[in-house]
């Protein structure tokens, strides 16, 4: 890692200012071999106070230089959204690694492996931007921003139920495949993730207003739709034709889930 | 200088950090792109190991302010101002645990164990009569390519024991 000039902002006008000029603002930097092998100007932003976990009537916050660890251990985390993100978090890597990676280097990253932007993704996160200001992880996911710097993670306490799921070769690796589902104002939302490119919402699952029949019936009917609507590719941790039988195997699994 | 609200860079070629490293306090200078796994070295801690430089196998594992890093994949000038644990600065916990493990025959080449003595102390320090489940997946970071776990297991268990 070849880094010309690294800087520790106090404020977030100046962070801004040097990312808007192309500087690169660094997370916990635990997953920065996977990224530029040379940086001009690295900007740390663990200075800015961005590191907490607040929750008021409607939503909960979570600051962008917050730890995959603090999200594992934090109560307000596991009172809200049935715990599904200190679930997710605890199942990434070792706890040095979530110790080290920030919920904000995740989704900056925009990481196919990520496991915690699939199960944000399932719970209809939103993102505050410096200067972009509020918007749906989605629409950030799939925007060409990156000379922004994200400052929370937004979400609404509008959701009755949630699970993830992901399957690893061990645990430390990152997942062949993994998967989240919620019941956001009564509308399912399911997303899969480590395809392996970067987690998406299956559109069919969310038009799944009302499930007929039992919770078995939807999962077996969503298992087929959601395997044909996303596409899956080849990696060194499994085939496209695995990880769409894996999908058709585990969405059945967290729709009956979500859904009792 | 401390880093906060500074820029760090001498002349853009290197950087200025203070670590207190095993309680010793140490004016470092170094690459801005450095990882903490190179200046330990540098600064003569021989213990830390490395393997994978991936992040994923736990054997430069040291503490940051008591919690268990990568040390391999963190960078140098982030852990400015704080303090940093090597099992130089931990020997008698070290030693106790040691013993243990060599009674269940849980080390064989031991590369991976100065990583994992930080990792068994983080936990103690953090978690009041973990369960085995808990135990493990405190653990789960800290890969051993000889052993087979069981025999470090136990004696984890004997030292969280004997330790509470
Ligand atoms: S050498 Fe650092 S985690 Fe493997
Ligand atoms: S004892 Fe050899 S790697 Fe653990």
């Amino acid at each position: 890692m070849n880094i010309k000039e690294y800087i520790k902002p106090s404020h977030i006008d100046e962070a801004y200012e040097l990312c808007s000029k192309g500087a690169v603002a660094i997370g916990g930097g635990a997953f920065l071999h996977l990224g530029k092998q040379v940086i001009g100007q690295a900007i740390d932003l663990s200075g800015l106070g961005l590191d907490y976990i607040n929750e008021s009537d409607s939503h909960v916050e979570i600051g962008a230089m917050t730890t995959l660890r603090d999200i594992e251990t934090s109560s307000i985390m596991k009172q809200n959204f049935k715990g599904v993100l200190p679930k997710t978090a605890a199942s990434i890597m070792g706890i040095q690694v979530r110790n080290v990676a920030t919920i904000g280097g995740a989704i900056y990253g925009k990481y196919g492996f990520s496991d915690i932007i699939t199960t944000l993704l399932a719970l209809d996160a939103q993102v505050e931007l410096y200067l972009g200001g509020c918007m749906g992880l989605d629409h950030y996911l799939n925007s060409s921003i990156d000379k922004d710097i994200i400052l929370k993670i937004l979400i609404k306490k509008n959701i009755s139920s949630a699970v993830f799921a992901c399957e690893k070769k061990t645990h430390t690796d990152f997942s062949i495949l993994n998967m989240a589902a919620a019941l956001v104002e009564g509308q399912l939302r399911l997303c899969v993730g480590a395809r392996p490119g970067r987690a998406k919402l299956s559109k069919g699952a969310m038009y799944f207003l009302k499930p007929i029949g039992s919770a078995a019936a939807a999962g077996e009917t969503l298992s087929i739709l959601v395997a044909e609507e996303l596409q899956f590719g080849s990696d060194i941790r499994g085939s496209a034709e695995y990880r769409r039988e894996l999908c058709k195997a585990m969405v059945k699994k967290c729709v009956m889930e979500v859904l009792q | 200088m401390q880093g906060h609200g500074k820029k760090m860079c001498n002349g853009g070629a290197t950087v200025r950090i203070y670590l207190t490293i095993n309680n010793r306090k140490r004016d470092i200078e170094t690459m801005p792109g450095a990882v903490l796994y190179d200046v330990l070295k540098d600064c003569g801690i021989s213990s830390v190991k490395k393997s994978c430089g991936t992040a994923n196998c736990g054997v430069c594992t040291v503490l940051l302010d008591g919690k268990p890093i990568p040390s391999c994949s963190y960078l140098a000038a982030k852990a400015d101002g704080r303090q940093v644990t090597t099992i130089e600065g931990v020997q008698e916990e070290a030693d106790k645990i040691g013993n243990m493990m060599n009674q269940e025959g849980a080390t064989q080449c031991g590369f991976c164990t100065p990583g994992f003595l930080l990792t068994v102390i983080a936990m103690k320090n953090e978690l009041n009569h973990p369960t085995e489940d808990e135990i493990k997946n405190y653990l789960v970071g800290n890969l051993c390519r000889c052993s087979g776990y069981q025999g470090q297991l136990r004696a984890v268990q004997k030292y969280m024991e004997v330790s509470k």
